[in-house]
């Protein structure tokens, strides 16, 4: 019974492994900073919860701690990309892209695009 | 000040006990009490911010459609995994990225933030912003830039049962 639970823990964490280097990949191989982020998030997704599904196959014990790291990688994740991509466009950083499909260059940026400053917090 | 609603407390409390038995992950008796009585505390103080639905969101038809969101959304996510994982290997590097936008029919915020959260962790699409109901969604391979197309392509199969869950 232990050998066939160790059996699919390394099958996924296998899986993971193999995800994560994807997403590693992904990034070395994009063009533009959205792609990469894209790459270097979200391939990394499935890898990331892979692996922990792995783990949890090897420690039972540890399972329900790892349910917990799931939901927290599922609700942090998506959030740090948002905001990265969100803050670099604001920036002025526009998306490549071959036919120029930015549907996103609509939106009033002027209040954003101001240089930032750091003011003293009181 | 908004009058102290049982319901939205007693759903604060019932979660962040269940958040603390799957930290300490033992049925300990002492272990339990500690758990009751500090999430007891801790909802008290805090309620008012956990939730705008209380106890309605825990109504058995609404369990059954959050268990049908998370199983087509990790189908979503395993298809588009595989999807990214192959244009990524792929000599030529097939892919067209955009940004495209779409309406959507969702009311309240929390199944707004879902849904944003769910396309941004499928990969291949990017939330980039969210103006009041339109979703600013950066693809990776952009197959339609006509809004109505776009929201079937990416969106659809999650929002039908997010507006189940939350908007009724």
């Amino acid at each position: 019974m232990m050998e066939i639970l160790s059996i699919i823990g390394y099958i996924f964490l296998s899986v993971g492994a193999v995800f994560l280097l994807l997403g590693g990949l992904g990034i070395f191989r994009m063009p533009d900073y959205y792609t990469r982020v894209q790459a270097g998030t979200k391939a990394s997704t499935l890898g990331a919860m892979s692996t922990i599904i792995g783990v949890a196959f090897l420690q039972p014990d540890w399972a329900v701690k790892l349910l917990v790291i799931l939901v927290f990688i599922a609700f942090t994740n998506p959030l740090s990309s948002h905001v990265l991509a969100r803050a670099t466009y604001k920036m002025g950083q526009k998306p490549l892209s071959k036919e120029n499909i930015d549907a996103y260059e609509e939106v009033d940026h002027s209040t954003s695009r101001k240089p930032v400053t750091n003011k003293t917090t009181k | 000040m908004q009058t102290f609603s049982v319901k939205d407390f007693f759903y604060s409390w019932i979660i962040l006990f269940v958040v603390w038995l799957g930290f300490t992950a033992t049925l300990d008796i002492y272990e339990v009490l500690t758990g009751l009585l500090v999430s007891l505390v801790i909802a008290y103080y805090t309620y008012k911010n956990y939730s705008h639905k209380g106890l309605n969101i825990l109504m058995p038809n609404k369990i059954f459609y959050t268990l049908k969101y998370l199983l087509v959304f990790l189908r979503a996510l395993v298809v588009a995994n595989f999807d990214v994982a192959r244009r990524v290997v792929s000599p030529k590097l097939p892919i067209n990225p955009g940004i495209v936008k779409f309406e959507s029919q969702l009311q309240s915020d929390f199944a707004k933030m879902v849904l944003a959260n769910s396309i941004t962790l499928t990969p291949g699409t990017l939330t980039v912003d969210m103006v009041e109901n339109t979703f600013y969604i950066h693809w990776i391979d952009v197959t339609t830039t006509d809004p109505g197309e776009a929201f079937t392509a990416i969106a659809k199969d999650f929002e039908e049962i997010l507006i189940k869950i939350f908007d009724k």
